[in-house]
């Protein structure tokens, strides 16, 4: 990829799981897989059959989902949680939110930002998807999706700018 | 109330809840021998044994059946082994249940037994599955059980103004409700500040608003009416009046949509073609058990619900139709939920005073039914109990709720 990583630039940036979302660091989105034939939505991705029980279709195709979405509702890790997560030394708390996405009708539950925790969160605000590193080891560094609060979008930022310096609740 | 599906329930017995790693067929060996002795029936009267599975033993884990009946003396005994999570109980009890009506059986046994390691649940066994829905949220979101537990408490504080006193004092309830109770595992009585002075796990949620893991077992006699009337005929009368009858059995799956994200899903399912059903699974649970028994929530006298973490009893109260969404504060704030108040809830002391014994959990709340309807519930008893519903949730789409009438 053409992005030059911010940190560390030995190690190789690998997504820590295959296929779940896009490696674009500006605009990412995950990829969710649509019925070709009743248009329901499916995330994670997978192929096979169609869960709706209406649906006959045997396929599944991948579509990028929306980007931005309200939270339905969020939670922080203040221990480190069991393997096969795999924690960074030492370990800091983190947020996760669930994400109401308007358009799939869907409730993706992802980490947030690093840096955004609890405090910062509230159920119905809008969140954006980024890439942030979830950990390291000698060769690789492993990318996870997450949901950080909405920068103002580029057609209300003019207006914004006045009341906020970044548009992160952080 | 009787209906014609009815079951009778003879005998009941349980192993107390604690930590201790032993081998779990000796507790369930404790809960089946108290079973037998509370309904006066020999093991070789016994013509079925429904066995609830845990996952974490070894094989004999999986067929408690047939683990059971080996380890009660080989009978010739019909089997069975049911595995649904939490629910898995009451997945057997309803198997038992078919067995009788069906008129393949007259009694039955129904048992469940566990031993827990310690710590937060983690994926069974070792190795990267990277198409396992488990092993997808520990390794990329770290999404622990308490995680979700926390989700729907935050919801709670954010939509309908929860606060953290409230779910302490849901705490502080069932330990009053259990500390005198001689199965439950924790016998203190908790003020608000331990609730709150205790360390944040999962936020909003403490280490004392969620439940801990135990060893424990539980156990049951039921049988055909029939049955009960002649086995009743020997003993002191000729009646089933006063017996004990599991009403209903509710064990639906959920209905697509499921536009909850519910323990282990990482997204809900799509509710952009489907619209979600108008009945959300939690509440259809408890509903398709009222269904069945042709009772409503204003009929009951008290409730055993499942508290993995304070704030989902509050969630509970809500789903089996105590009080409206968003109301369940209010209720509990009221005193109508602690013992003594117009519906007591978790009167055992639930999963704050048990932990969670996986098997034995959902046939567990159904004995503590049955002990509040007889009246033997000592110092936590329900007065003039006369019908109680259980309501439990396990993974993968599991879920149980059992109505007792007597
Ligand atoms: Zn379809």
């Amino acid at each position: 990829m053409s992005d030059s990583p911010a940190t560390a630039p030995t190690l190789s940036r690998v997504p820590i799981i295959e296929g779940w979302f896009t490696d674009d660091v500006h605009a990412p989105h995950l990829i969710g897989s649509k019925c070709p034939l009743c248009g329901t939505f499916v995330f994670p991705p997978r192929s096979g059959d169609c869960p709706s029980p209406f649906c006959d279709s045997t396929t599944l195709e991948p579509t990028p989902l929306s980007r931005r979405g309200k939270v339905w509702s969020y939670t922080e890790n203040r221990y480190t949680p069991p393997p096969p997560y795999v924690p960074t030394e030492p370990f800091e708390p983190y947020a996760l939110a669930a994400v109401e996405l308007e358009a799939e009708g869907l409730v993706v539950l992802g980490k947030v930002a690093t840096g955004v925790l609890a405090a910062d969160l509230k159920v119905g605000m809008e969140m954006q998807l980024e890439l942030d590193v979830s950990h390291r080891d000698a060769d690789h560094e492993y990318m996870v999706y997450v949901w950080a609060p909405a920068r103002p979008s580029a057609a209300s930022t003019a207006s914004a700018t006045a009341s906020t310096t970044d548009g992160g609740a952080a | 109330m009787s209906g014609d599906k009815d079951i009778a329930i003879l005998g009941v017995g349980m192993h107390p809840w604690g930590k201790w790693g032993r081998d779990f067929t000796e507790y369930g060996m404790v809960a089946a021998r108290a079973a037998l002795a509370d309904a006066n029936i020999k093991w070789t009267d016994i013509q079925y044994v429904a066995g609830a599975d845990t996952i974490r033993n070894g094989y004999p884990g999986f067929i408690a059946g047939a683990t059971f009946a080996q380890k009660l003396g080989w009978s010739g005994v019909r089997i069975s082994s049911s595995y649904a999570a939490c629910a898995s109980g009451a997945q057997a009890l309803d198997s038992a249940r078919a067995q009788i009506l069906a008129g393949f059986c007259d009694v039955a046994l129904v048992i469940g037994a566990d031993t827990t390691p310690k710590g937060f649940f983690a994926p069974v066994g070792g190795g990267d599955r990277k198409a396992d829905p488990d092993w997808q949220r520990f390794h990329v979101l770290g999404a622990t059980n308490p995680v979700y537990f926390a989700l729907f408490a935050r919801r709670r504080m954010d939509m309908y103004g929860a606060t953290a006193e409230d779910f302490a004092q849901v705490k502080v309830k069932n330990s009053k409700h259990g500390f005198t109770n001689p199965n439950a595992r924790f016998k203190k009585v908790n003020v608000i500040e331990d609730v709150l002075n205790s360390p944040v796990v999962s936020d909003p949620l403490r280490l004392l608003d969620i439940c801990a893991t135990s060893d424990g077992a539980a156990a049951m006699v039921v049988c055909s009416m029939e049955f009960a009337k002649k086995h009743r005929a020997l003993a002191e009368n000729s009646t089933t009046d006063g017996l004990c009858r599991v009403s209903a059995v509710g064990t639906v799956t959920p209905v697509y949509p499921q536009s909850v994200l519910e323990l282990p899903d990482i997204a809900s399912d799509s509710t952009a073609v489907v619209p979600a059903p108008a009945r959300k699974y939690k509440d259809s649970i408890a509903w398709s058990a009222y269904e069945q028994a042709g009772i409503g929530p204003e009929d009951l006298s008290l409730a055993e619900v499942y508290d993995l973490s304070t704030a989902l009893e509050l969630d509970w109260y809500e789903h089996i139709g105590l009080c409206a969404e968003g109301e369940a504060e209010g209720l509990l704030r009221s005193g109508a939920t602690t013992i003594g108040g117009r519906i007591p809830v978790n009167p055992s002391g639930g999963l704050a005073c048990f932990g969670e014994a996986i098997p034995a959990q959902a046939i567990s709340q159904v004995c503590e039914l049955v002990w509040q309807l007889r009246g033997q519930a000592g110092d936590r008893q329900v007065e003039g109990a006369k019908v109680g519903i259980t309501a439990n949730q396990g993974l993968f789409g599991h879920g149980s709720s059992v109505i007792v009438s007597r």
